[in-house]
């Protein structure tokens, strides 16, 4: 019968795992290269982060993979990397349901007849995870009223920049004020990177994407950012997170575990490199991610029930244009007259900063 | 026995969801359909159901929602009208693709632009190619009836589509009528429990739904649901005859009334077939002409061999549609039933005329004049308008 053709393919992912190519290694590898890092550095003491558990790296990193190798996503695709990260919050005796708004995460990970879930799974459409997924949870509650579930589940959903800041904003936005039990994730490349790099909300100004792309007259994208944490935490939702991949991963899987545990909407925004986008080797990724916190680019902070807390203060604010050099995303930033631009970057990034600290302080 | 009442095409629909106490319902306030969630809310606040109510913040999130929670292995029901529809078009495609049984309550009304509420089908006859069974009724008895039926054949395992339950907004969706309900218990029983073979929520074997299917793999797609629409036929008969038992109250693909005999036949969907009715009488009575009247039920999936037989041997047919689809000749009714009769090598004279767009209303001599037309093409075989617009105001 073909229709149980078409949904129980759950199973094939042992059949994935078993050719398990190319890929699988490339992400081996940038684990490695992020305990490498950790060795040397100690980029791990951070202030005001007041965890309710001790991280124990080995344990978490040894959890049992909840997304598969031999998936299709790119060699050095942050995206991959937040959402296996997140997943292994998931303490390993829980269930969970994995939503995706389309994107690059959605067709490299479940192409029929193949799927790199361990979990149950549901991609939907582009502008829509929040609501798929306020969907699933309901009908969770519902079925557990009545009897038919006995286990516990818990909701996650990832969508892309496009697919949260943009096109699935309003969608978004209706599940996190309604209050559902789930986490939604934003793995944020910063451009709508599965059809090609175009220009998103989240693309930071002065980049070039191929609906901006910086000429003779252009420099890029003209607009800044929108800040979709800060517009979360408005929802005055119980938990909202801003993170990215710290050398220890201890700021993200912390923040995913306190997103995936605490009873109500719950949303993380991961900061996830693309190295076709943004135009990095993918070895880079990991030192991208560190010079994005370190210039106070992309801030580490979370907001508990109306609470601004900021997880890392740098000793020495490294200025953003060291951030912006690693990507050819930005290199006319750095012909001549370039300077001007990332003045203004600076400043843009100094501002955010300083609102930031201001709310954490209050 | 029977409950006797009075009530109004949504209140009837409500009831009809009281009674089967679904586990979802996501929805959106829209005219004329509002009604519909409204009193399910009502229920829920006073105790009456189980139903868990998503206030989604659109209509494309309230069919996103049905989709997860179907998907998740809730049985879910939603209603909508118009434009309300119109904006989950996409989602349309994605339940009856990903082989959910969502059974939605559609109050039909006009498309914008202008901005109309009243009734016409342009939101359902948009939505003809995306999938789900489409059953659409005269009057509030029989969307009530067609509600009672609509989850045992979405859920049939040979089928597992969604199905849209169709009703003419304003004229049967607030106009109240007598109507018989049927026991709750007898309503259990008939809707049975949903036990989905496959499911999110399958606590032995997780589920991967929505998959990136290339062109390897997506045409076996479509033909999977060729194939249930091609069940549903048998389904929905099977189920209607349950019905007819439970009931007494019987049901097809169509109706046809006083169709034995006739000459003249005039097509139609939903509730103007009533008018249609009371000129057939009219015209039988008062010059003994043998005109009759086909109501289409399942457009759906579309009868196509049923209708043939039922209409091969008139000497003319004129197809009445409620909604433009612009191909500036004839409507989605006409051309089906055209295509139909033309497979069947009938020689019955065809037009199609256009009705009661945006809500304008069509009268029982609108009708007359249609089959004495119909009865003039008999004769000269030549259509002087072939898809022509009844009750414009230049006339």
């Amino acid at each position: 019968m073909y229709f149980t053709s078409l949904v129980s393919v759950t199973l094939f992912h042992r059949l994935l795992r078993n050719r398990a190519g190319e890929s699988v290694a490339t992400e081996h590898f940038i684990f490695l290269l992020a305990s490498r890092i950790q060795n040397a550095e100690k980029f791990d003491e951070m202030k005001g982060n007041e965890m309710e558990t001790a991280y124990n790296y080995k344990e978490v990193m040894s959890r049992r993979e909840r997304l598969a190798p031999g998936h299709r996503m790119c060699a050095g695709c942050g995206g991959t990397v937040a959402v296996r990260a997140v997943l292994r919050a998931l303490h390993p005796e829980d269930k969970a349901v994995v939503g995706n708004a389309t994107g690059c995460l959605e067709v490299s990970t479940f192409m029929y007849p193949y799927t790199a879930y361990e979990d149950s799974y549901i991609h939907n459409a582009f502008e829509n995870a929040g609501a798929t997924m306020s969907g699933v949870e309901t009908a969770y509650r519902v079925l557990r009223k009545k009897g038919k579930i006995g286990e516990e589940y818990k909701f996650i959903t990832f969508g892309g920049d496009g697919g949260t800041y943009d096109i699935g904003f309003q969608s978004l936005s209706g599940a996190m004020e309604r209050g559902h039990d789930m986490v939604y994730v934003c793995y944020d490349n910063g451009a709508y990177m599965n059809t090609g790099t175009q220009r998103s909300s989240a693309t930071p100004q002065f980049a070039d994407t191929t609906t901006t792309p910086a000429g003779t007259v252009s420099k890029g994208k003209v607009q800044i950012r929108k800040d979709l944490a800060a517009i979360m935490a408005e929802h005055h939702i119980p938990y909202v997170a801003q993170t990215t991949f710290t050398s220890n991963f201890k700021d993200l899987h912390t923040k995913a575990e306190k997103a995936i545990y605490t009873k109500g909407a719950a949303f993380l925004n991961v900061m996830s490199p693309c190295p076709r986008g943004w135009g990095y080797e993918p070895a880079e990724l990991m030192n991208i991610c560190k010079l994005a916190v370190e210039s106070c680019y992309w801030p580490l902070y979370e907001v508990v029930d109306g609470k601004w807390i900021l997880n890392y203060e740098p000793k020495n604010k490294l200025p953003v244009e060291d951030f912006l050099r690693t990507q050819k995303r930005f290199k006319h930033l750095f012909t001549p007259g370039g300077e001007e631009l990332i003045a203004q970057c600076q400043a843009e990034v100094d501002r955010r900063w300083e609102e930031l600290r201001r709310k954490c302080e209050a | 026995m029977a409950i006797r009442e009075r009530l109004s095409g949504n209140e009837a629909v409500a009831y009809a969801i009281r009674q089967i106490n679904p586990d979802v319902m996501p929805a959106f306030p829209i005219t004329p359909s509002t009604e519909i969630p409204q009193y399910v809310a009502n229920y829920i606040a006073n105790g009456k159901v189980d139903t868990e109510f998503i206030h989604v913040e659109s209509e494309h999130s309230a069919m996103s929602a049905a989709v997860g929670a179907s998907a998740a292995g809730a049985r879910v029901v939603t209603a909508t009208s118009s434009c309300g529809m119109a904006l989950m078009w996409e989602e349309l495609y994605v339940a009856a693709s990903d082989r959910l049984p969502v059974v939605m309550a559609l109050v039909n009304r006009a498309l914008s632009g202008p901005i109309n509420i009243n009734a016409d089908h342009s939101d359902s006859m948009g939505a003809r190619d995306s999938g789900w069974i489409q059953i659409y009724a005269e009057s509030n008895q029989e969307v009530y009836d067609n509600f009672l039926q609509a989850y045992p054949i979405a859920e049939h395992e040979a089928v597992h589509l969604p199905v849209m339950i169709c009703q003419d907004g304003f004229i049967t969706s607030h106009g109240v009528e007598n109507i018989l309900l049927v026991e709750d218990e007898k309503v259990k029983e008939f809707v049975g429990e949903y036990c989905p073979a496959h499911y999110l929520l399958n606590e032995k074997e997780p589920m991967a739904l929505g998959p990136y299917a290339v062109s390897s793999y997506y045409m076996e797609t479509k033909r999977g649901q060729r194939e249930a629409m091609k069940n549903a036929r048998r389904v929905i008969l099977e189920v209607a005859e349950r019905f007819e038992k439970m009931t007494g109250r019987k049901y097809g693909f169509f109706e046809e009334y006083r169709m034995e005999d006739a000459e003249y036949v005039i097509v139609i969907i939903g509730s103007a077939a009533g008018t249609c009715r009371a000129a057939v009488d009219h015209i039988r009575k008062e010059s003994g002409k043998k005109v009759g009247l086909l109501k289409i039920r399942v457009f759906r999936p579309f009868p196509e061999e049923e209708l043939a037989e039922a209409l091969r041997d008139k000497k003319a047919v004129a197809v009445l549609d409620r909604s433009e689809m612009f191909s500036a000749t004839g409507g989605p009714l006409g051309t089906e039933v055209r295509s139909a009769l033309y497979g069947a090598k009938s020689r019955a004279e065809v037009v199609n005329y256009f009705y009661g767009l945006g809500g304008r209303d069509i009268t029982v001599e609108d009708f007359e004049e249609v089959y004495t037309k119909l009865e003039k093409l008999a004769e000269t075989h030549k259509a002087e308008d072939m898809y022509d617009y009844i009750g414009l105001r230049e006339r």
